[in-house]
Protein backbone atom coordinates (compact mmCIF):
# COMPACT_ATOMS: atom_id res chain seq x y z
CA UNK A 1 0.00 0.00 0.00
CA UNK A 2 1.15 3.31 -0.90
CA UNK A 3 0.49 6.69 1.18
CA UNK A 4 1.45 10.38 0.24
CA UNK A 5 0.74 12.53 3.13
CA UNK A 6 0.98 16.54 3.52
CA UNK A 7 0.72 15.76 7.49
CA UNK A 8 3.69 14.80 10.00
CA UNK A 9 2.93 10.95 10.86
CA UNK A 10 4.16 8.52 13.45
CA UNK A 11 6.51 5.67 12.43
CA UNK A 12 6.18 3.59 15.32
CA UNK A 13 1.97 3.81 15.14
CA UNK A 14 1.95 2.73 11.30
CA UNK A 15 5.04 -0.25 12.16
CA UNK A 16 2.91 -0.92 15.04
CA UNK A 17 -0.31 -1.06 12.52
CA UNK A 18 1.56 -3.18 10.01
CA UNK A 19 2.48 -5.86 12.69
CA UNK A 20 -0.79 -6.16 13.98
CA UNK A 21 -2.49 -9.33 13.30
CA UNK A 22 0.06 -11.14 11.12
CA UNK A 23 0.57 -14.46 12.40
CA UNK A 24 1.97 -15.68 9.04
CA UNK A 25 4.88 -13.39 8.22
CA UNK A 26 7.30 -14.57 10.68
CA UNK A 27 9.76 -10.90 9.77
CA UNK A 28 9.08 -7.12 9.28
CA UNK A 29 11.49 -5.13 8.29
CA UNK A 30 11.47 -1.01 8.22
CA UNK A 31 12.96 1.71 7.57
CA UNK A 32 12.53 5.49 8.79
CA UNK A 33 14.10 8.40 6.27
CA UNK A 34 14.12 11.64 8.23
CA UNK A 35 14.68 15.27 7.40
CA UNK A 36 18.37 16.27 8.24
CA UNK A 37 19.22 19.93 9.72
CA UNK A 38 22.97 19.85 8.01
CA UNK A 39 24.11 22.00 10.82
CA UNK A 40 21.52 24.58 9.66
CA UNK A 41 22.00 24.59 6.29
CA UNK A 42 18.60 22.95 6.17
CA UNK A 43 15.23 25.09 7.32
CA UNK A 44 13.58 22.74 5.21
CA UNK A 45 12.70 20.43 2.93
CA UNK A 46 9.80 20.56 -0.31
CA UNK A 47 9.00 17.37 -1.59
CA UNK A 48 6.46 18.06 -4.62
CA UNK A 49 4.69 14.95 -6.49
CA UNK A 50 2.45 14.01 -9.16
CA UNK A 51 -0.77 13.07 -7.43
CA UNK A 52 -2.23 9.96 -9.15
CA UNK A 53 1.22 9.04 -11.23
CA UNK A 54 3.45 9.29 -8.26
CA UNK A 55 1.21 6.62 -5.95
CA UNK A 56 1.34 4.59 -9.47
CA UNK A 57 4.60 4.80 -10.31
CA UNK A 58 5.94 3.91 -6.85
CA UNK A 59 3.09 1.22 -6.77
CA UNK A 60 4.47 -0.23 -9.75
CA UNK A 61 7.79 -0.75 -8.10
CA UNK A 62 6.18 -2.11 -5.08
CA UNK A 63 4.48 -4.92 -6.77
CA UNK A 64 7.80 -5.68 -8.56
CA UNK A 65 9.38 -6.09 -5.42
CA UNK A 66 6.64 -8.10 -4.05
CA UNK A 67 7.41 -10.74 -6.68
CA UNK A 68 10.83 -10.33 -6.63
CA UNK A 69 11.69 -10.73 -3.39
CA UNK A 70 8.46 -12.93 -2.10
CA UNK A 71 7.25 -10.40 0.55
CA UNK A 72 3.53 -10.82 2.27
CA UNK A 73 3.09 -7.11 2.13
CA UNK A 74 4.80 -4.08 1.79
CA UNK A 75 4.23 -0.40 3.17
CA UNK A 76 5.04 2.70 2.00
CA UNK A 77 4.30 6.33 3.46
CA UNK A 78 5.19 9.14 2.10
CA UNK A 79 5.32 12.97 3.31
CA UNK A 80 4.68 15.55 0.38
CA UNK A 81 4.73 19.46 0.84
CA UNK A 82 7.20 21.13 3.44
CA UNK A 83 9.16 18.75 6.04
CA UNK A 84 10.98 20.04 9.04
CA UNK A 85 14.57 19.04 9.99
CA UNK A 86 13.93 15.62 12.48
CA UNK A 87 10.00 14.78 10.64
CA UNK A 88 9.81 11.43 8.81
CA UNK A 89 10.22 11.72 5.18
CA UNK A 90 9.36 8.53 4.79
CA UNK A 91 8.30 5.14 6.01
CA UNK A 92 8.79 1.77 4.68
CA UNK A 93 7.82 -1.52 5.92
CA UNK A 94 7.97 -5.29 3.96
CA UNK A 95 6.74 -8.59 5.39
CA UNK A 96 7.80 -12.03 4.74
CA UNK A 97 7.88 -15.54 5.87
CA UNK A 98 11.96 -14.92 7.16
CA UNK A 99 13.88 -12.06 7.45
CA UNK A 100 16.26 -11.99 4.15
CA UNK A 101 13.26 -11.09 1.94
CA UNK A 102 11.78 -8.60 4.13
CA UNK A 103 14.99 -7.31 4.71
CA UNK A 104 16.06 -7.14 0.96
CA UNK A 105 12.46 -5.82 0.28
CA UNK A 106 13.01 -2.49 2.32
CA UNK A 107 16.61 -1.92 1.19
CA UNK A 108 15.14 -2.20 -2.50
CA UNK A 109 12.50 -0.19 -2.31
CA UNK A 110 14.35 2.29 -0.35
CA UNK A 111 17.27 2.39 -2.99
CA UNK A 112 14.62 3.28 -5.62
CA UNK A 113 12.41 5.64 -3.70
CA UNK A 114 16.05 7.79 -3.25
CA UNK A 115 16.93 7.82 -6.68
CA UNK A 116 13.40 7.23 -9.09
CA UNK A 117 10.67 7.87 -7.86
CA UNK A 118 8.36 11.00 -9.11
CA UNK A 119 9.27 13.54 -6.62
CA UNK A 120 10.87 16.79 -7.01
CA UNK A 121 12.81 17.77 -3.97
CA UNK A 122 13.97 21.80 -2.80
CA UNK A 123 15.84 22.47 -0.08
CA UNK A 124 14.96 25.33 1.72
CA UNK A 125 18.51 26.95 3.50
CA UNK A 126 19.64 30.51 4.91
CA UNK A 127 20.06 31.53 1.91
CA UNK A 128 17.31 30.65 -0.33
CA UNK A 129 16.11 27.02 -1.81
CA UNK A 130 17.38 24.98 -4.66
CA UNK A 131 16.47 21.69 -6.69
CA UNK A 132 18.38 18.43 -5.11
CA UNK A 133 18.74 15.84 -7.41
CA UNK A 134 19.83 12.53 -7.04
CA UNK A 135 23.79 11.89 -5.58
CA UNK A 136 25.54 9.73 -7.56
CA UNK A 137 25.71 7.31 -4.52
CA UNK A 138 21.77 7.12 -4.97
CA UNK A 139 22.11 6.04 -8.49
CA UNK A 140 24.91 3.86 -7.72
CA UNK A 141 22.68 2.32 -4.95
CA UNK A 142 20.11 1.59 -6.85
CA UNK A 143 21.97 -0.08 -9.29
CA UNK A 144 23.01 -2.83 -7.48
CA UNK A 145 19.69 -4.49 -7.62
CA UNK A 146 19.78 -4.30 -12.04
CA UNK B 1 -7.69 22.04 -24.78
CA UNK B 2 -6.01 20.55 -22.58
CA UNK B 3 -4.63 21.42 -18.82
CA UNK B 4 -1.08 21.59 -18.67
CA UNK B 5 0.78 20.83 -15.06
CA UNK B 6 4.46 21.94 -14.83
CA UNK B 7 6.45 20.33 -11.62
CA UNK B 8 9.85 20.99 -10.24
CA UNK B 9 12.14 23.36 -11.64
CA UNK B 10 9.60 24.21 -14.62
CA UNK B 11 6.71 25.36 -12.15
CA UNK B 12 9.29 28.51 -10.76
CA UNK B 13 10.21 29.34 -14.19
CA UNK B 14 6.88 30.04 -15.26
CA UNK B 15 5.38 31.28 -12.27
CA UNK B 16 2.11 28.81 -12.67
CA UNK B 17 2.01 25.02 -11.50
CA UNK B 18 -1.24 24.99 -13.57
CA UNK B 19 -3.33 26.13 -17.01
CA UNK B 20 -5.40 25.64 -19.02
CA UNK B 21 -4.68 26.10 -22.74
CA UNK B 22 -7.38 26.47 -25.34
CA UNK B 23 -7.08 27.25 -29.03
CA UNK B 24 -4.26 25.73 -30.48
CA UNK B 25 -3.34 23.12 -28.06
CA UNK B 26 -3.71 19.93 -30.28
CA UNK B 27 -0.68 18.23 -30.04
CA UNK B 28 2.53 18.23 -27.22
CA UNK B 29 4.90 20.45 -30.01
CA UNK B 30 2.14 22.92 -30.21
CA UNK B 31 1.24 23.37 -26.24
CA UNK B 32 5.79 23.58 -26.07
CA UNK B 33 5.77 26.19 -29.19
CA UNK B 34 2.18 28.35 -27.46
CA UNK B 35 4.29 28.24 -23.46
CA UNK B 36 7.46 29.52 -25.56
CA UNK B 37 6.31 32.13 -27.57
CA UNK B 38 4.97 33.93 -24.26
CA UNK B 39 7.72 32.40 -22.67
CA UNK B 40 10.92 32.08 -23.97
CA UNK B 41 12.79 30.42 -20.48
CA UNK B 42 9.83 28.54 -19.98
CA UNK B 43 10.35 27.55 -23.76
CA UNK B 44 13.69 26.60 -23.27
CA UNK B 45 13.48 24.87 -19.97
CA UNK B 46 10.28 22.64 -21.02
CA UNK B 47 13.12 20.97 -23.76
CA UNK B 48 16.13 20.83 -21.35
CA UNK B 49 17.70 17.69 -21.15
CA UNK B 50 15.77 14.81 -19.11
CA UNK B 51 12.32 16.95 -19.43
CA UNK B 52 9.37 14.15 -19.63
CA UNK B 53 5.89 14.71 -21.05
CA UNK B 54 3.02 12.59 -19.64
CA UNK B 55 0.00 12.46 -21.29
CA UNK B 56 -2.86 12.04 -18.88
CA UNK B 57 -0.67 10.05 -16.33
CA UNK B 58 1.33 7.92 -18.94
CA UNK B 59 4.85 8.99 -20.04
CA UNK B 60 5.28 9.63 -23.87
CA UNK B 61 7.75 9.96 -25.74
CA UNK B 62 8.01 12.20 -29.36
CA UNK B 63 4.60 14.37 -30.08
CA UNK B 64 1.02 13.31 -29.54
CA UNK B 65 -2.57 14.45 -31.02
CA UNK B 66 -4.30 15.06 -27.94
CA UNK B 67 -8.19 15.51 -26.96
CA UNK B 68 -9.61 18.31 -25.40
CA UNK B 69 -9.56 16.64 -21.76
CA UNK B 70 -5.82 15.65 -21.97
CA UNK B 71 -3.54 16.27 -19.08
CA UNK B 72 -0.02 16.94 -20.39
CA UNK B 73 2.40 17.29 -17.31
CA UNK B 74 6.21 18.22 -18.15
CA UNK B 75 8.27 16.60 -15.41
CA UNK B 76 11.64 17.82 -15.10
CA UNK B 77 14.52 15.25 -13.87
CA UNK B 78 12.47 13.31 -10.87
CA UNK B 79 14.62 13.57 -7.64
CA UNK B 80 13.15 10.65 -5.85
CA UNK B 81 12.19 11.45 -2.05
Amino acid sequence: MIRLTDQAFDAGALLNDFCMGRIESGAVASFVGIARAEAGRAVALELEAYQGFTEAEIGRIADGARTRFGLDDALIVHRVGRIAPGEAIVFVATASRHRRAAFEGCDFLMDYLKSRAPFWKKEHGPDGARWVEPRPQDHTDVARWD
Amino acid sequence: MARVLLFGRLSDVAGWRERTLDAGAGSIAAIRALLAAEDADLGEALVAPGVQVAVDQAIVRGDLVLNAASEVAFLPPMSGG
